[in-house]
């Protein structure tokens, strides 16, 4: 067990004093940005599409962008997030010829992936609604997009929300793919650590520790909110 | 008020309604009566468009309503419905059930207004005859005042004033069902469609939802109500309308229907509801 003890000397020695917790906070505070940014676009452009999807159609319009929606869901769903990442990094980007921070490329990415995640959760929110909902706001001479936007996806949202809540923890999750482009991510704060003298045990047991946690801790929060949620429906 | 001219309606290949042609003068309250599945349901949707008609007109107010090109949410704004199920906004409060509306189309109405007066003045610019800018009179929050008093004032007129903020999970059938009622009164509508509005009460509640029916008819609003309560029909309707397998059989006063039926199938119908 000695050395063992001695590993986390070592560990500490590196995080306290030379500047492993910059790091560490630093990684932290990208994988919680790309993770909640990425949920937030996620859900915009699934709710969008989700709309898309379940909207009439009779007109020509509607057909088109559902038709576009699918390749993009079928896209982004048929591939691994870090394809998505090299292509955007090191393919999308030089043909647009722009220069952009790693971790905005991976904040984007993540929201176009969950995009197309949500859309499939959302639908099936949208279709938990009874139907009358939107028939309701119809006849009082609502538009269809107005009822959808007002009535019946704030209910489906709130059907979904512990799975939005599992989404939110998978991209934290996977986040940990980000330093494939170059984003200082959790493992990218612990690795460093860890090289400094090739001791690598105690800093990935620590950045476990450290994903457990922020897990933990959102699945609390949206159990909290769930609560909450529930409340608004008995309040007198 | 309503002209409805060869009205056809097919699921498919089912024929729902089969060339229906009525038309419902202004106060009039007409009684649709009718076995399950003679298509009484589908013919109230189709009066509002909520199912659009395979074929034939529905002219609300000079407009064929029915055409596709017509933007119907502005014609279903004068005519209010009221469900079997309600149908109350699960997610927002009573209060905002009833002002949602009226609330939205004000502010929308306000914008285009506001709108138009910039492209008006910029297009003034370059006029000779300047025209004029549309009044506005009111503002957003005036919008949102008078939705709110005049929702009060509706939800005290059923005496439900102390409702107004819980959410309607709370509240009984009968409640749910007048609050509806209400609330399709809050847009002022020219006619109000009803299907079914008792069926899925309890019994002891039945008789608060049809004396505000009763009320509103009174009033002299102009009904078109499917229902299954024979009583009432004879009491509040001017005319009773018999519907079977997608026609109107027979169309007469409800001391004509009821005392002197013609066709068999009327006869029949009556004798099963009325025992
Ligand atoms: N959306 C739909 N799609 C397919 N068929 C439908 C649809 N709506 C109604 N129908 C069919 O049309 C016929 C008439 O239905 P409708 O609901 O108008 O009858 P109804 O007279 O209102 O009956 P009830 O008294 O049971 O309410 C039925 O055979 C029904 O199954
Ligand atoms: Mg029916």
């Amino acid at each position: 067990m000695g050395s063992f003890e001695k590993k986390i000397e070592v560990f500490w020695d590196v995080f306290y004093h030379h500047n492993g917790y910059d790091k560490v906070i630093t990684g932290l505070q990208n994988t919680l940005m790309i993770a909640v940014i990425g949920l937030i676009i996620g859900i915009i452009i699934g709710t969008i599409i989700a709309i898309i999807e379940v909207f009439p159609k009779y007109k020509r319009l509607p057909r088109v962008l559902n038709s576009i929606c699918q390749v993009y869901v079928g896209l982004f769903r048929g591939t691994p997030i870090v394809v998505q990442l090299l292509i955007a990094y090191y393919v999308v980007m030089p043909l647009l010829g722009v220069n952009v921070p790693p971790v905005n490329v991976c904040i984007v990415v993540f929201g176009l992936n969950s995009g197309a995640y949500v859309s499939e959760i959302m639908r099936g929110g949208i279709n938990s609604v009874d139907p009358g909902q939107l028939e309701a706001g119809r006849a009082l001479g609502l538009s269809y997009s107005v009822s959808m936007i007002k009535i019946v996806v704030p209910q489906a949202i709130k059907n979904i929300l512990p799975t939005l809540g599992n989404e939110f923890i998978s991209l934290i999750k996977e986040t940990s793919v980000v330093s494939f482009v170059g984003a200082t991510d959790l493992y990218v704060a612990f690795n460093y650590i860890g090289s400094n003298n090739y001791e690598f045990m105690v800093p990935y047991i620590v950045m476990a520790l450290i994903y457990i946690v922020l897990v933990m801790g959102i699945s609390l929060l949206i159990k909290l909110m769930e609560r909450s949620l529930q409340k608004s429906d008995r309040r007198n | 008020m309503i002209d409805v001219i060869n009205l056809n309606k097919k699921f498919g290949k089912l024929e729902v309604l089969k060339n229906i042609s009525i038309t419902i003068d202004e106060g009039e309250k007409v009684a649709i009566i009718g076995p399950s599945g003679s298509g009484k349901s589908t013919f109230l949707r189709c009066l509002n468009c909520m199912e659009d008609p395979t074929s034939g007109s529905i002219i609300f107010n000079g407009v064929d309503i029915a055409d596709m090109r017509v933007n119907i949410n502005i014609h279903r704004r004068h005519m209010g419905m009221v469900f079997q199920q309600f149908n109350l906004f699960n997610n927002k409060t009573v209060i905002d059930n009833i002002m949602l509306a009226p609330v939205h189309i004000g502010l929308s109405e306000l914008r285009k207004k506001k709108l138009q007066n910039i492209v008006i003045k910029f297009s003034n610019i370059f006029r000779k005859n300047k025209k004029d800018l549309h009044v506005i009179d009111t503002s957003k929050a005036q919008i949102k005042k008078e939705a709110k008093e005049n929702a009060m004032r509706l939800l005290e007129r059923i005496g439900l004033e102390d409702k107004a903020n819980v959410y309607p999970s709370t509240l009984s059938g009968g409640q749910k069902q007048r609050i509806a009622i209400i609330r399709a009164l809050a847009m002022n509508p020219k006619v109000m469609l009803f299907d079914e509005p008792t069926s899925a009460l309890d019994p002891e509640m039945v008789g608060e939802v049809l004396e505000l029916i009763k009320q509103v008819a009174d009033e002299g609003m102009t009904m078109v109500i499917v229902t299954h309560e024979m009583g009432f029909a004879k009491e509040v309707a001017t005319r009773v309308c018999f519907m079977d397998e997608g026609n109107i059989i027979e169309d007469a006063p409800p001391e004509e229907l009821f005392g002197n039926p013609k066709h068999e199938r009327l006869k029949l119908f009556l004798s099963k509801v009325l025992s």
